[in-house]
């Protein structure tokens, strides 16, 4: 069973994260939480100096934090971005394409169920910040890469 | 037609895959039905009074007389022989065993069909005009917009795990077929100095809160849709309210915050996201147009109709509708028999209107949201011939926007949510209204029943609208008047006290007589109700 | 009475709780008293049943007659469908449901 899953190369950041609320308040911290409803674009300032943004799950159909995760990506925040709470297998493909690229789930994953998931799908209808080729780029490739 | 490449196909085959996996992993007991639920509506399995019900997508509500016959060969093989066109466009199987449901998917894949975000709180099959691309009116065809959404709202990502479900809707004329104003999103597409693009109007819909959309912008351009409706999704997915279901769509948020704030949010999102090249190129919708290209028409045919045969004469004045083609119309087909279920049509019929379409329609069809089916493409001179066949199979009302073609949902017969029937109401109103003289004379007057307040059935939108209740276990019946689904979109008023099943009708039928005493030259009903308000019709129901 | 209710996890079947099983007759159905949440829960687990809850009914010399009408239209069938539902051929089943 999967009790921690990362796409980083090298270790996982350790430091414990904090709050947004303390951390946007002169903390020294490189590790923050977002919780669902916060907003994510208060960390834009600070994404330098961020090694870690753990955006919680408090249930798996509150969907506020794939959109805070892609918010993140798209503003260039490169470190590691890890979905925790309830992650459930089924969700684990829409987070990889919103930009989460490490995961603490609640409860353990089936090793073989995220292979699975993670590689049902060859091609994806949208562009977002995972670097996939959306179909239509696929369909033109001469307009969308030269 | 759209044609799915190999790219539609694998993706709709991996869901067929997944879906397969997910059932054999809650057969065997590896999903509990908590961890289950959430995996099936997002296949529109549903478990329903008294089984399973399957919904299948008709993507903007456009068939091919292949995937016509597959629908029935289905309800056939896998159902109790029928199937029922819902006011979304799509299908419902009322039979359904789940572990059937993944055979079901392989098939329905086979003729380029799925199930795939036709529940869940995500975006929903994109619904449109039934008369695209053969309507004189309409500033483009819409359906290529309809299958650059269906494709980009598809899995996607950010979006599949919203507050509540949403529903978008294309059009591009200025009669609204659709109900385009009632839902989450509306976007109509307009031409401007030679250039297309899309009005978009935000937070309508139905349910206990129901909203006429409001505009939220004139114009956005046609190569920038998908990064306008990214930036209304994710200000809709951030801010939108999570804590209560019955306030949790988007026209909650927008009426909180206030259309401008709105607007103001997308506006900021939509300056951010339109640098992000999230918008196909103008070739995909280059590469998805000639799939819905005229067809190849007849040239010089004549317009004229022979009308010796009444019956016929009376159906063509009803069901047909003017095309942009000389020679040719449009076919609406009743599913709206006296006594019958709205809606519902047996695998023979549904095989039979599969054949229509492929020998007198260019291969096609649509379903309405007033749960009617359409011939796109008909030669005037094969109408007679149709209408025999519609005739033999008790296809050939000819009730089209009259008091007896009711929208009705499934209610308390089929549906786990309703509070009250939908269906013995249905019958019973056109079973009372079924004289066609009596029909004519009324005119245009569009009912919409519901069997609870999620307002399936439209209520709200109904010249006349019934909601079923239940009032201390007992069904009951709120009448309301004067709502509209089209262009001039409005909800409608509740008259007073509710009714029991046989009193609805009859209150119904005062409204109707006091219509007929009072109107004035060439109005509808909904003109002279609201030309006159509530209080007159008032008194003659509880007077 | 209480009686004990849910659908065939398979098949989707209304099932009834008939004291050593499922049937599909709600008159075979038995007094459940206080075991019933118990019992749809191990019923749950076996994959015998899905969504099964506790319904009041009551016993007439029509048999079985659960409280509410959701039930009865689940115990019959769909009101407008008479072929298909448990009576076929009793004209007048439809009016059991109201």
């Amino acid at each position: 069973m999967v009790e921690f899953l990362s796409f980083r190369e090298g270790e996982a950041a350790q430091e414990p994260a904090v709050t947004v609320e303390s951390f946007t308040g002169q903390s020294n911290s490189t590790a923050v939480r977002i919780e669902a409803g916060e907003d994510a674009r208060e960390l834009l300032p600070y994404l330098d100096r961020l090694s870690l943004v753990e955006v919680n799950f408090p249930a798996y159909g509150d969907g506020r934090g794939y959109s805070a995760a892609r918010i993140l990506r798209e503003a260039g925040y490169e470190g590691e971005l890890r979905a925790v709470g309830d992650v459930l297998v089924d969700q684990l493909n829409a987070m990889r394409r919103c930009g989460f690229d490490s995961f603490r789930p609640d409860k353990a994953l089936d090793d073989a169920a995220v292979e699975r998931a993670l590689h049902r799908y060859a091609d994806v209808y949208q562009k977002t910040v995972d670097g996939r080729s959306p179909v239509w780029a696929k369909r033109h490739p001469e307009t969308v890469n030269g | 037609m759209y044609r799915y490449d190999s790219y539609d196909q694998s993706i709709v085959d991996a869901r067929v895959e997944e879906f397969r996996d997910q059932t054999q992993r809650r057969l065997a007991g590896q999903l509990t039905e908590d961890q289950f639920k959430p995996l099936r509506l997002m296949n529109g399995l549903y478990l329903q009074l008294h089984a399973y019900m399957l919904r299948v997508a008709i993507p903007y509500g456009t068939l091919s007389a292949k995937q016509m016959r597959k629908l029935g060969e289905i309800a056939a093989k896998y159902d109790k022989g029928y199937g029922h066109f819902t006011t979304r466009t799509n299908l419902q199987y009322n039979w359904i065993k789940l572990a059937d449901a993944p055979d079901i998917l392989a098939e329905l894949a086979t003729v380029e069909m799925h199930a795939i975000q036709t529940s869940g709180n995500c975006i929903r099959n994109i619904s449109s005009d039934q008369y695209a691309g053969v309507s004189a009116d309409e500033a483009t065809d819409p359906r290529p917009w309809a299958e650059l959404l269906r494709q980009w709202s598809t899995f996607h990502p950010e979006f599949t795990y919203l507050p509540r479900k949403f529903k978008i809707c294309v059009i591009a004329s200025k009669e609204d077929r659709a109900a385009m104003r009632l839902h989450d999103i509306g976007l109509k597409l307009v031409s401007r100095d030679g250039q297309i693009g899309a009005e978009v109007y935000a937070g309508g819909g139905m349910g206990r809160t129901p909203m006429v959309a409001p505009q939220i912008k004139d114009f956005v351009p046609e190569d920038e849709i998908v990064s306008y409706l990214e930036a209304c999704l994710r200000v809709y997915n951030r801010y939108g309210r999570r804590d209560n279901k019955y306030k949790a769509r988007i026209k909650i948020l927008v009426h909180e915050l206030g259309v401008e704030e709105y607007k103001r949010q997308v506006e900021e999102e939509y300056a951010h996201m339109k640098q992000l090249g999230l918008n196909p190129p103008t070739e995909e919708l280059d590469r998805i147009r000639p799939f819905f290209a005229n067809p190849a028409y007849e040239q010089g045919l004549a317009d004229e109709i022979d009308r010796a045969d009444p019956a016929f004469a009376l159906w063509v004045d009803r069901q047909v509708a003017a095309h942009k083609q000389p020679g040719y119309a449009i076919v609406n087909i009743s599913l709206k028999p006296k006594g019958g279920i709205p809606g519902d049509a047996s695998a023979e019929q549904i095989g039979l209107v599969a054949d229509l379409a492929e020998t007198y329609s260019f291969d096609e069809l649509r379903v309405t949201h007033a749960q009617n089916l359409v011939l796109p493409h008909v030669k005037k001179a094969d109408l007679y011939a149709i209408w025999q066949k519609l005739d033999e199979a008790g296809l050939a009302e000819a009730n089209l926007d009259l008091i007896t073609d009711i929208i009705a949902c499934p209610g308390l017969d089929y549906c786990s949510l309703a509070n009250a029937r939908s269906i013995p109401l249905a019958q019973k109103l056109s079973e009372r209204f079924a004289d066609a003289g009596r029909q004519k004379d009324l005119g245009e007057l569009k009912v919409k029943i519901s069997g609870c307040i999620n307002a399936c059935g439209h209520h709200h939108a109904g010249h006349i609208g019934v909601l079923g209740v239940d009032r201390k276990g007992v069904e009951n019946f709120q009448l309301s008047l004067g709502g509209s689904g089209a262009e001039d979109a409005a909800v409608g008023q509740i008259t007073g006290p509710g009714f029991s099943e046989d009193g609805v009708v009859d209150a119904i039928e005062k409204v109707t007589d006091l219509y007929l005493a009072e109107r004035e030259e060439g109005e509808r009903f909904l003109d002279t109700y609201r030309r006159l308000g509530m209080k007159p019709f008032k008194e003659a129901i509880y007077g | 009475m209480k009686i004990l209710t849910g659908n065939d996890l398979s098949t989707g079947d209304v099932i009834w709780w008939a004291g050593d099983g499922w049937s599909r007759q709600v008159g075979e159905s038995v007094d459940v008293g206080d075991k019933g949440n118990d019992l749809a829960r191990a019923e749950e687990a076996a994959l015998r049943v899905v969504g099964a809850y506790v319904i009041d009914a009551s016993r007439d010399e029509g048999g079985v007659r659960p409280a509410h009408i959701k039930d009865r239209i689940r115990a019959l069938g769909p009101t407008v469908r008479p072929d298909l539902t448990l009576k076929p051929n009793d004209a007048d089943a439809g009016n059991w449901v109201i």
